[in-house]
């Protein structure tokens, strides 16, 4: 096992370099000179000299890398353009937000998709399992914003139970935080549930047909007991990665929904990051993300390998 | 040929599968419209008409009209050209590109192989939308950097689906012995492992279509695909947004037009892997969905 974990601490770990790479190029992509086209209209010499210099751009290529590099082990990942503020406390400041709605919006889609997904693949190729993969090819194909907004109009406009947007820190205000974070985590929460409630389904298929489980029928155990103590127990192990997968992703910033609510999270700040042009809290919040997926993806194999012992020889 | 009578079969049992047929029908109809969405579309799309703000669904504009008078039916009927483009364009660029990487790792292996996938591993490590955004950020908005953008993040996926089967492929007794007579690479590519692994790049293809559409909605919806005043579905939700508690029907109409279109690549690149591959994994699908 710890073989295993060694050998994808620096398969992730290479991949990470490569990240850094990727997110340091994005600022050299920029046509003509960045920090002149951050400015735009606030344009000064001082000011434009001062932010070149910061950024290191005034140096060769691979020394500005080495250092992009250098500075963001140590947690420095340059300043903002707009501000003049560090781009890892404007990122980190945001990050709470991000995880609050990506966690509610987890649990929504697990609360749905178990109950649903265990019950179609039971009851398979009856009326409830038709009505359950309608739903979650619906819930696939949906535009997450345009449930957003269809949920504004329903549950803002019409019935007036919740606010169309904004949002209340969970420690300012536990109930005004709630009544903001249902209708995003409910338009994110919506889309997972059609993902997991597919993967639920085909994976309690799947172990249902297995002989472990005709020998547990044969011995005569109940149906009730069969599912919860023989199909679930295996079908669940590859759902918790795809659970785990999906959390991973989310914390990416569900940049739409995130734009959309007004929701302050890592999402929103990349598209005013992208609205400003201000670069470096751009590559900022790609790195972090990035980097968290990285880790998040990591902790995934490694939880999947110690529940089932066949992964870590593949 | 096996590809031969495999896409006759997958033909034949996508005829028999309703909601496939029902999925083809909607983008037969969605090509036409793609086509000729200019001559079906009852009005102009910029025309601006400030009598006829924000006017609901009625016999003169069936879809309503928008902040500005102008027909919302008009400006859904042509955006549909540009979905269309955007994602026929990026993927058939994620396809090239990504089938040719995977080819060529599976084929070579080694440390080609190991220097290509870290390569991609890389660019998966990113969510798909938050790096279509970095991209399109840098580059500047419009349909030529969406179009890229949406491209090089679904690139990966193609690479690593191509590598799985010609890894597969290669180990097979007819590859080696075209390798025994001294078949050259490129013959023993183009004869044996291209028609043995397009089955599951079809799948993946269609499947990306419909990811390639919603990801193009929503760069429209943030302001950075199609420019103003051209009309794209995601950019008119975005536009409409602001109205959407007192005009419904600004956000409702371009949004159907989206989930119609990606429900109906679905529906066929479902029934395309049911009987082409149906052990295809699901994972990496739902980690390309989210972002």
């Amino acid at each position: 096992m710890s073989r295993f974990i060694l050998r994808r601490l620096l398969q992730s770990a290479v991949v990470l370099l490569g990240v850094t790479l990727v997110v340091f190029l994005l600022l050299q992509l920029v046509p003509g000179d960045p920090v002149r086209v951050a400015l735009g209209t606030r344009f000064d010499p001082q000011t434009y000299e001062a932010l070149r210099s910061r950024a290191g751009l005034d140096r060769p290529l691979l020394t500005q890398y080495l250092s992009y590099v250098g500075h963001a082990l140590t947690g420095d990942l340059g300043v903002s353009f707009r501000s003049g503020q560090p781009v890892t406390t404007i990122v980190l400041e945001r990050l709470p937000a991000t995880l609050s709605l990506a966690l509610t919006a987890v649990l929504i889609a697990v609360l749905i998709a178990l109950p649903l997904g265990v019950l179609a693949a039971v009851r398979n190729g009856s009326a409830l399992d038709h009505a359950v993969r309608v739903f979650s090819q619906f819930g696939v194909s949906v535009p997450d914003f345009w449930m957003g907004i269809m949920g504004i109009l329903l549950f803002a406009g019409v019935l007036g139970w919740l606010p169309p947007s904004g949002y209340v820190a969970l420690t300012d205000d536990p109930a005004g935080w709630l009544s903001h974070v249902l209708l995003p985590a409910a338009t994110i929460g919506l889309v997972t549930a059609s993902i997991l409630t597919r993967f639920i389904r085909s994976s309690v298929l799947e172990v249902l047909s297995a002989d472990h489980v005709r020998t547990a029928e044969a011995k005569g155990l109940r149906g009730r007991v069969v599912v919860l103590r023989h199909v679930l127990r295996n079908a669940l192990i590859p759902v918790v990665t795809v659970v785990a997968v999906q959390l991973a992703s989310l914390l990416g910033g569900v940049i739409v929904v995130e734009v959309l609510f007004a929701w302050p999270g890592i999402g929103r700040l990349t598209y005013d990051a992208v609205q400003a042009r201000d670069y470096p809290v751009l590559q900022g919040a790609v790195l972090l993300v990035a980097a968290l997926f990285l880790v998040m993806n990591l902790l995934v194999d490694i939880l999947y390998a110690r529940l089932d012992p066949r992964i870590r020889v593949r | 040929m096996i590809g031969d009578s495999r896409t006759r079969r997958a033909l034949s049992a996508l005829r028999h599968d309703p909601p496939a047929v029902a999925g083809a029908a909607v983008l037969l109809l969605l090509v036409l419209v793609g086509v000729a969405g200019q001559w079906l579309a009852p009005a102009g799309v910029n025309d601006v008409d400030v009598d006829q703000m924000l006017h609901p669904p009625s016999w003169a504009h069936p879809f309503g009209t928008d902040e500005l008078g102008r027909d919302v039916l008009s400006r859904v009927l042509v955006a549909a050209r540009v979905s269309l483009q955007v994602g026929v364009v990026s993927v058939g660029i994620a396809l090239l590109v990504g089938a040719t990487i995977g080819l060529v790792a599976g084929y070579y292996q080694g440390w080609v192989d190991n220097v290509l996938m870290r390569g991609m591993d890389v660019l998966f490590a990113f969510p798909v939308l938050l790096l279509a955004v970095a991209i399109v950020a840098v580059l500047g908005p419009g349909l030529l950097t969406a179009m890229i953008a949406i491209g090089v993040v679904y690139t990966p996926i193609f690479a690593r689906v191509t590598r799985a089967g010609v890894l597969s492929v290669r180990e097979q007794v007819f590859v080696r012995a075209a390798v025994s007579i001294g078949a050259s690479d490129l013959r023993i590519i183009r004869r044996h492992v291209l028609p043995n692994i397009a089955a599951p790049l079809i799948v993946q293809t269609s499947l990306s279509l419909a990811f390639a559409i919603l990801s193009e909605a929503a760069l429209s919806f943030l302001g950075l695909g199609v420019q103003p005043p051209a009309p794209a579905w995601g950019r008119m939700l975005f536009d409409g947004r602001g109205f959407v508690t007192e005009a419904w029907w600004l956000g409702f109409f371009p949004g159907a037009a989206i989930f119609l279109t990606v429900l109906a690549f679905n529906l066929v690149g479902d029934a395309l892997r049911d009987v082409l591959d149906p052990r295809q994994l699901t994972l990496g699908e739902a980690r390309r969905s989210t972002a």
